[in-house]
């Protein structure tokens, strides 16, 4: 019997061992064209900022490295004497906590309102909020142009664009938070907690808000990362964001370094005030 | 709950309900899905609006109460607790919300969990603890504001069969042992049966039948109710006198009054008893074994009469020696019957709702 148990099993080992060879060599290819689609990729988008700083650090001589263009727009004052790209990252800093403050007071309860009590409101409202992403940036200046000329006679400051940016974020952060929002069965969460006794307000407060907080940062994540970068309104309503003061500051100087300069300081600032905001996100996510 | 109604545009939910619940009794709803039961419950949490009617506890009425100030403690179907607090902090929830001291809320908290054989899980968040546990906690949380009324949306409906029995029997123990007064909604009648001290059966917004399970079970008081409850063998039969004749056996009438005519007499399966039939005779209660379910202790038999099928409820031993394709001779035991003038086709039984 043992000479057929041996020939019985060489046939059903031979093609179990072949698999497994065929699944690993699969893995292997697979695995190659992660890592090369990853490089070209990663080339695709790193090259142009890499260079962008090297141009930024060229000096005097091609092929030698300065500080120079980085000191030039440090030491840049106007005519008050103030460094206006120290007062444009203020306002900008300023517009994002504006906008991102605003942004959830109105939306974040406004949403779970509509998911708890007026569900036949969220088609309108997901339209509403999607509305802007149709909308180009110039149609929104030439709308909004009269307005703002009506504030201008209030000599309001810059901070005034909170208001369109609500309006540009309001799709983005739309979706982060009405993702946050079905990850969780609101009804019940709030029907528990208004059978042990909680208001409204509790329910929104104590339990829905603590369950997307990660929805929350999400959203206020796009919104920082969709003012930092705002160009096109801020300039053609002549307010002095960020991103307006840099390009002005390279149009008012000959030297190439300094134009490139600004842009990898503007680049450097959204990335380092995005990554303290997804690292809050990760200690949120981490504690649980 | 005096005349409770409830409409959702041209649907009736609730059809001038009545129910009055003794304190610490346990009431089950039991009915098919639709049959208005979670509707009763949410009207009487508050979750939602009464058109017409009163919801009256302990002499006060709260109909226009909300939610929040109703003094009720409810478990819901769906896993309710909140995912961002431990099991500790569900429990002590509704105590924050009134204000009870840190020291004390927790002692509360603690001895709810104890209650519920779960203090070991403490400080376990819900994605911590299996889907059983999470309910006991909810049952905790729920029982930890010592609430009037407890009520309880099918809290086992989510679970495995084990579990949902264990957990079934320690709602009971916690129930009587806290003597609260307790609404369990349910479309389980094993689970309403084995539980509640009276079983509401529900159709269509109304109370068809409240009593205790054992009389819901041998003594229905309609139709629905037997049919509902537990299988039956619809036969036709003809009423005269008082009593109905089913395929050669008279069997007396559960309720008096029955015009003499044809009728549908419904007839428990364990009513029926089988034995082995060998001569070649065939007969209104001779047939052929065209099935056996086992069920454990019991087995289901279904016997092909020819014109009709019946089953029969027999102990997994007697069943064994009828398997299917055996000739048998059927005796029904002349058990009350109910009759129903319905002209739902003979033979067919009433499923048990899963």
């Amino acid at each position: 019997m043992a000479p057929v148990t041996a020939v019985g099993e060489t046939p059903l080992a031979a093609p179990a061992g072949r698999q497994a060879g065929m699944q690993a060599g699969r893995r292997r290819r697979l695995n190659a064209f992660r890592y090369v689609v990853f490089t070209v990729f990663g080339l695709f988008f790193a090259l142009p900022l890499l260079a962008m700083a090297r141009f930024s650090l060229e000096g005097a001589k091609l092929g030698t490295w300065s500080v120079t263009a980085w000191r030039q727009i440090a030491s840049y004052t106007s005519s008050e004497g103030i460094p206006p790209l120290i007062s444009a990252v203020e306002i900008t800093l300023e517009l994002a906590v504006i906008t991102s403050a605003v942004m959830l007071v109105l939306v974040v309860p406004t949403m779970i309102w509509i998911r708890l009590r007026v569900r036949w409101l969220a088609r309108a409202m997901e339209f509403l909020c999607l509305l802007p992403l149709t909308i180009p940036p110039i149609v929104l200046v030439v709308g909004l142009g009269p307005i703002y000329d009506k504030i201008a006679h209030l000599s309001l400051s810059a901070l005034m664009l909170f208001w369109v940016y609500v309006i540009l974020a309001l799709p983005y952060a739309y979706r982060a938070l009405a993702a946050g929002l079905s990850t969780i069965d609101a009804t019940t969460l709030s029907e528990a907690a208004r059978s042990l006794g909680a208001s409204w307000f509790g329910v929104i407060v104590r339990v829905i808000v603590p369950n997307m907080w990660d929805a929350i940062l999400n959203a206020l994540l796009l919104t920082c990362a969709l003012v930092l970068g705002e160009f096109t309104i801020a300039f053609f309503l002549l307010y002095v964001n960020l991103q307006v003061e840099l390009y002005s500051i390279s149009r008012n100087t000959p030297d190439a370094g300094v134009i490139f300069s600004t842009s990898t300081a503007s680049l450097l600032f959204a990335f380092a005030l995005l990554l303290i905001l997804s690292f809050a996100r990760r200690r949120r996510g981490i504690r649980g | 709950m005096e005349g409770l109604s409830r409409r959702y545009g041209a649907v009736v939910a609730l059809d001038h309900l009545d129910l009055t619940v003794q304190s610490g009794e346990l009431v089950a709803l039991l009915g098919p899905s639709g049959c208005g039961k979670t509707t009763t419950l949410r009207l009487l949490a508050g979750l939602e609006d009464t058109d017409t009617g009163h919801i009256i506890v302990g002499g006060k009425d709260i109909t226009r109460l909300p939610a929040s100030k109703r003094d009720m403690g409810m478990v819901f179907q769906a896993y309710s607790l909140f995912p961002h607090m431990t099991a500790r902090q569900n429990v002590a929830f509704g105590l924050r919300l009134r204000r009870v001291a840190a020291a004390q809320r927790d002692k509360r908290a603690m001895e709810m969990l104890e209650l519920v054989g779960l203090s070991a899980q403490a400080d376990r968040y819900p994605n911590q603890i299996s889907g059983g546990q999470q309910q006991r906690v909810a049952l905790a949380r729920a029982l930890a504001i010592e609430p009037q009324v407890l009520l309880l949306d099918e809290p086992l409906s989510a679970l495995d069969a084990k579990v949902r029995a264990q957990l079934r029997d320690q709602i009971r123990r916690i129930q009587l042992e806290v003597g609260i007064t307790t609404l369990f909604v349910t479309h389980d009648q094993e689970e309403a049966l084995a539980i509640a001290d009276r079983v509401g059966v529900m159709k269509e917004g109304r109370i068809e039948q409240l009593a205790p399970p054992t009389d819901v079970y041998s003594r229905p008081a309609t139709s629905f109710v037997a049919e509902f409850v537990g299988l039956s063998n619809r036969l036709t039969g003809d009423v005269s006198g008082g009593q109905v004749t089913v395929r050669g056996c008279t069997l007396p009438l559960m309720e008096s009054g029955v015009p003499d005519g044809q009728v549908v007499a419904l007839v428990r399966p364990e009513a029926v008893t089988l034995a082995s039939h060998t001569s070649a005779e065939s007969g209104p209660l001779v047939g052929t074994v065209i099935a056996v379910t086992f069920l454990g202790a019991t087995s289901r038999v279904t016997v092909d009469l020819g014109d009709t099928t019946i089953m029969a409820q027999l102990t997994t031993s007697d069943a064994s020696a009828l398997p299917a394709g055996s000739r048998v001779a059927l005796t029904i035991r002349p058990d009350p019957v109910l009759v129903s003038s319905s002209s739902s086709p003979d033979g067919l039984v009433a499923e048990e709702e899963e």
